[in-house]
């Protein structure tokens, strides 16, 4: 301590002394060898670094010595001081080494624990599927129309060239809704198929139109592996000035491309539908086997039945009877349309074996598919 | 349409190697869908042939009759002995001629046939049925006796035509003329570039006077009437072999001569006919349409009203046929085992019908006959008279008959259909050159006439009558110039809009529930109206009122749903009696509500765009369909595991449920307490937007009342939401506005406040909201603690976490203090909240 009316000099102050600095830094790098955890570590810290530390109190001192002292006893100090904190350093690292090595281990946790607190849900396959394909048409510039499931006859036979009279209005398996009183005449059915939609579009809509209508559909069938009553369609109308078949069939091999890759097409097949003239089956080659399975028993097909390939639904050039009702000029305006069943393309493009399992919202069908499919 | 090759080839000259596939292929590429390709007697392998049955010995002491038989086959059997054969048969004699299989043979199915001991015998073969043969049903149940002059040793596969090919052909509802022979020979012709030798054309002596006497009433329902008489017709004559294996093949039964060759005809040229036995009928034949309450039983034994609009076949007596349809039973040709009435005079009928007409009777009377069939898609009524003149022949050449001189043919007059095309229209429609060369060889090798340049005027044949218009005819040019060769081009449309804002709303919901741990089910909409009562609806519920089918799949599913709940009941159920108990199920769909006065949906006119007036009269016609949104839950909200324990879905799950909708929807909803229908009164929210200024229920969750659940067998404590998509769409803000973000400190304050347990919380946190200002930057219900003895009875204390923070600079404690404060004020005075000391 120092003594009163005494001039300062470095040597005379105690805690300045070359001795007792050596003193508190050889102290201090002791502390900190001798912690033996991170904690030890920060306690011997701030014993011997923190405010009230030998070397801090130390370094007070210096202000108070004269100028010409100043100098020696704060590069002293400094010079301990600094090695006291490079072996902080080493040691706080040295540490953290040993608990990464050890404590880290040792807070180990089985990673393959699960964790379904709340297991995933799913949207229906039947719903991405029809959205993946809107979505195909939609990047080409179509627009989706809906339209509503309980229909007016006109809108689903008469308008599509189905008169009361069409063999074909017999061949749709109708539900007809009960008239007034529970009578049986109302006018109005469950639309066996989504052209309504295309009619509704053409009346509503400016010309030219191109949209693509998916939507539930209702047909008199037993439920069964191959077919149900209830069923989901999509189908595409453009109307416009100069298109073709050959459009037809660039647009359906665009669409086969989109959802079941590159270099897959389509085949035209002649048939007969009132709404289209003219009319067409359309297949896609076999995503699968690529039609290699066609003669080839070493390589059967299951998703073709060795075919090649896979029936799709059904398409044409809009009948110009159906613009005519529709007040569309058949004169200066032609366009196709096609249609095809979703259940039937979920089954071949996901393996679907029963039409029971896409009706009966067992969850186990449903969680493997997700958002998106 | 069922067609045998060998009936085929016998108008069409098809190269000897051609099989059925190779022709199915081609007709395929024309527009007919052969749907298959039957093999007949593919594994079949001889020697089977004709033996005569020389003796019978009947072996005793076996379960059923046995024969022991010795049979001529000829030098068959390499001998010339009598062949030994065990029959379990018994529908033959000694001397008939029958089928023997011989050993070293095989049957259809791969049955090896070789000498084997049975009931004590050694058999050499077998005496055949057709059954055995696979030559489909005739009629006989037992087996084969052939015609007595059949020779003996003779080849059967041969003689019985056992090896053919039928081609199965689902004929499209404008291809009438295909549902004939002559119609596919000549697809086939023009397929392969081949002649088609056409059966109809026959010699056929002109109309005369002195044929049966027939009068037309309605020449518009029948433009064409050919009768003619065959008489003398032995009782004994059959069908010969040669004729009921055409129709086997075809898939028609033989019944007797007279029947068989009428039927044989129609395959043959498409021309339905009608034998009458000519002892029943009286007087003039005539056609006309029924009058009311005329009754006529018939062919097939039914005794049937006919209405006014029905064409009828009449005599002096009345109706004897439903025209175009099925025959009368009171002229019906007498069956062979009747001898003493066997028909020997026969009128035969050859008519053209009008096609609507057709339908409507056969549909009215729910008869849908092979006649009706064709009638309905278009018969050629150029060919009746070839018809009548082919079954006159065939009468007269197997069953002896002579024809009369007599011909009656009552004609409308009509002209032939022409149409006037551009020749470049088929291009345009394909997007193809053709060129008008291609184009009219195509049209002529249809059957059509052609003349004219850059317009063509085409008459179409009379067996076309489904070519109406330019696009049909573009169409003939372009299948037969081969779908498989049109050009893939892309057409680029204008640029679209994308999805509405309600489609991808619709999306959106979807997602965000199935994130939420949803699975979506959709159901069928057929519910019964029992399914009312069990959700405990009131009996003016409105959701009551269904549209009903005339034709439900199950009478006790008549209706169709007003609510997705019994729907997604019955998932629910499903699921947890397959062993799944932990169920978050969703659905989004429509639902239909009638209106209060039902309308009939008019028929409108199809040669115009119906007005607007027209289309809105249509459409109300219809009931409401708004689309919904539901979920139900059952079980494990959150499952036990190694975590911790887990939670039961719960009320509050259900309405946290709607919440999600309604935030996808950016509708604001408000949540209150309420009573509805299968909801536990004392569990179920309310859900309420404000629409127009006015609050609307749009949906209701929560828990289900103990009592539907018990009714419908749900899992104990099931919870359900179901709520109107459309109405949230109409309220909702597709285009929410970004908040402005300070960032300045926050400064919070918990308050816990204690009320009536009957205050809402709802209520408590708007006064809360209210009474901060506008420094209020979020607010959080942290806690709900019930305790009598602290907070008395019938007290609750809410927590709430009070975020505060400036726009502009940082609170400071007294500031957020006294929001704080103002908070708790408001709140006091409007719900009686007190601070808990």
């Amino acid at each position: 301590m120092s003594a009163p009316n005494k001039s300062y000099d470095p040597v005379e102050v105690e805690a300045l002394k070359p001795e007792e600095i050596e003193r508190m830094r050889d102290e201090a790098l002791a502390a900190f060898a001798a912690a033996d955890s991170l904690d030890a570590l920060q306690e011997a810290k701030v014993a011997h670094t923190g405010g009230t530390s030998p070397l801090a109190l130390a370094n007070r001192e210096i202000g108070a010595l004269p100028p010409h002292a100043k100098a020696e006893a704060g590069k002293r100090v400094g010079q301990a001081r600094g090695a006291v904190s490079k072996a902080l350093a080493a040691r706080q690292s040295e540490l953290e080494a040993e608990r990464d090595a050890r404590v880290l281990v040792e807070e180990a946790v089985d990673v393959t624990l699960p964790h379904d607190r709340v297991p995933a849900g799913a949207r229906h396959p039947l719903t991405t599927l029809s959205e993946r394909i809107e979505d195909v048409f939609v990047a080409m510039g179509y627009e989706v129309a809906e339209g509503p499931e309980i229909e007016a006859e006109w809108f689903n036979f008469d308008a599509l060239n189905i008169g009361p009279d069409h063999p074909a209005r017999g061949e749709h398996d109708t539900f007809f809704v009960q008239g007034p009183e529970g009578g049986t005449e109302s006018g109005v059915v469950l639309r066996t198929h989504t052209s309504p939609v295309q009619v509704r579009s053409l009346l509503s809509r400016e010309l030219p139109v191109y949209v693509i209508c998916p939507g539930r559909v209702y047909r008199t069938d037993e439920l069964d592996a191959t077919h149900t009553p209830v069923f989901h369609q999509v189908e595409l109308l453009a109307i416009d000035e100069g298109l073709t078949m050959a459009g037809l069939k660039g647009t359906l091999d665009h669409m086969v491309q989109s959802l079941f890759g590159e270099g897959m097409k389509t085949r035209l097949r002649p048939n007969f539908f009132p709404f289209t003239e003219p009319s067409a089956e359309m297949d896609m080659v076999c995503y699968v086997c690529r039609g290699e399975s066609v003669g080839n028993p070493d390589r059967p097909c299951r998703t073709c039945s060795s075919e090649g390939w896979i029936e799709l639904g059904g398409c044409g050039m809009v009948n110009p009877r159906v613009l005519t009702a529709c007040g569309v000029d058949p004169e200066k305006y032609s366009g196709f349309a096609f249609g095809f069943g979703i259940e039937r393309m979920l089954m071949f493009r996901h393996n679907v074996e029963d039409m029971r399992d896409m009706v009966e919202g067992d969850v186990r069908f449903t969680r493997p598919f997700g958002m998106e499919i | 349409m069922r067609v045998p090759l060998s009936w085929l080839r016998e108008y069409v000259d098809l190269p000897a190697t051609e099989t059925g596939r190779d022709v199915q292929e081609r007709l395929v590429s024309a527009g007919l869908e052969v749907e298959t390709v039957e093999h007949l007697g593919a594994d079949l392998k001889g020697p089977l042939v004709v033996g005569q049955v020389l003796t019978i010995e009947e072996l005793e002491g076996f379960k059923k009759p046995i024969r022991f038989c010795t049979v001529n086959v000829g030098r068959a059997n390499g001998t010339g002995e009598p062949q030994e054969i065990v029959c379990g048969a018994r529908n033959f004699a000694v001397g008939d001629k029958v089928v023997v299989v011989l050993p070293g043979a095989t049957l259809p199915g791969g049955f090896s046939i070789s000498a084997r001991k049975t009931y004590g015998k050694v058999s050499h073969g077998m005496i055949c049925s057709s059954d055995e043969l696979g030559m489909g049903d005739d009629g006989s149940k037992g087996i084969i006796v052939l015609p007595p002059e059949t020779e003996v040793g003779k080849d059967a596969v041969e003689l019985l035509e056992l090896v053919d090919e039928v081609l199965d052909i689902a004929v499209t509802a404008n291809r009438g003329d295909c549902l004939s022979i002559r119609g596919v020979a000549r697809e086939t012709a023009i397929a392969y570039g081949l002649p088609l030798r056409d059966p109809a054309l026959l010699d056929v002596p002109g109309p005369n006077a002195f044929g049966y006497p027939v009068k037309v009433s309605d020449p518009a329902g029948c433009d064409r009437f050919t009768a003619r008489t065959v008489t003398g017709l032995s009782p004994e004559a059959r069908s010969p072999i040669w004729l009921q294996r055409r129709l086997q093949k075809v898939g028609m039964r033989p019944i007797s001569l007279a029947v068989d060759v009428t039927n044989y005809v129609m395959m043959e040229l498409g021309q339905p006919l009608h034998a009458y036995d000519r002892s029943l009928v009286q007087g003039t034949i005539g056609v006309r349409r029924a009058e009311p309450g005329e009754k006529l039983v018939t062919l097939d034994g039914v005794a049937r009203t006919l209405d006014p609009e029905d064409l009828v076949i009449t005599d002096d007596r009345g109706p004897i046929g439903l025209a175009g349809v099925m025959g009368g039973a009171n002229t019906e040709i007498a069956d062979h085992d009747d001898a003493d009435n066997a028909t020997s005079d026969v009128v035969i009928e050859a008519a053209h019908f009008d096609a609507v007409s057709i339908a409507r009777t056969a549909r009215r009377h729910k008869l849908s006959s092979e006649a009706s069939r064709r009638f309905e898609r278009g018969v050629d009524p150029q060919a009746a008279a070839a018809a009548a003149q082919r079954t006159v022949d065939l009468l007269v050449l197997l069953a002896g008959g002579s024809a009369e001189a007599g011909v009656t043919e009552v004609v409308a007059p009509s002209a032939p259909h022409t149409i006037a095309v551009p020749a470049d229209h088929p291009d345009k429609v394909a997007g193809v050159d053709y060129g008008r060369e291609t184009v009219v060889r195509r049209l002529q090798q249809i059957g059509c006439d052609v003349y004219g340049q850059d317009e063509l005027i085409v008459t179409v044949p009379s067996w076309r009558p489904d070519l109406l218009e330019i696009n049909d005819l573009a169409e003939e040019v372009i299948r037969l110039e081969g779908y498989e060769n049109l050009p893939s081009t892309l057409p680029k449309p204008p640029s679209g809009r994308g999805l509405t804002h309600r489609q991808r709303l619709h999306r959106r919901i979807g997602r965000a529930l199935a994130g939420a741990g949803y699975v979506e089910a959709p159901n069928y909409p057929f519910i019964g109206e029992q399914v009312f009562d069990q959700l405990l609806l009131e009996a003016d519920d409105p959701a009551r009122r269904v549209v009903k089918l005339t034709n439900p799949l199950s009478d006790e599913e008549p209706a169709l749903r007003t609510s997705l709940l019994p729907g997604l009941f019955g998932a629910l159920r499903r699921n947890d009696g397959r062993g799944a108990h932990d169920l978050a199920l969703f659905e989004t769909g429509l639902v239909f509500l009638p209106h209060a006065e039902q309308r009939v949906a008019a028929a409108l006119p199809v040669d115009r765009r119906p007005t607007d007036e027209e289309i809105a009269e249509l459409d109300a016609a219809l009931p409401e369909q708004p689309r919904h949104a539901a979920v139900v839950l059952a079980g494990a909200r959150e499952q036990a595991g190694w975590w911790g324990k887990g939670r039961p879905a719960d009320w509050a799950d259900a309405i946290e449920a709607a919440r999600i909708v309604a935030r996808e929807a950016g509708a604001e909803l408000i949540v209150r307490g309420g009573q509805y229908g299968p909801w536990h009164p004392g569990r179920t929210a309310e859900l309420v937007v404000v629409a127009g200024g006015a609050e609307k229920v749009v949906g209701h969750a929560g828990e289900l009342h103990p009592r539907v659940i018990k009714a419908l067998s749900l899992p104990a404590r099931t919870c359900a939401m179901e709520i109107d998509l459309d109405a949230l769409e109409a309220v909702g803000d597709d285009t929410p506005q970004a908040p402005s973000i300070s960032t300045f400190p926050v400064a919070t304050q918990d308050v816990a406040l204690v009320v009536d347990k009957a205050v809402p919380h709802a209520d408590v946190e708007a006064a809360l909201r209210e009474g901060a200002g506008e420094l209020l930057e979020g607010i959080r219900l942290f806690d709900v603690y019930e305790n009598d003895e602290q907070l008395g009875e019938g007290r609750k204390s809410l927590a709430y976490a009070l975020r505060f923070r400036a726009a502009d600079r940082t609170l400071t404690v007294d500031e957020a203090s006294a929001a704080r404060d103002a908070a708790v004020a408001l709140a006091g005075e409007r719900t009686g909240a007190v601070l808990r000391g």
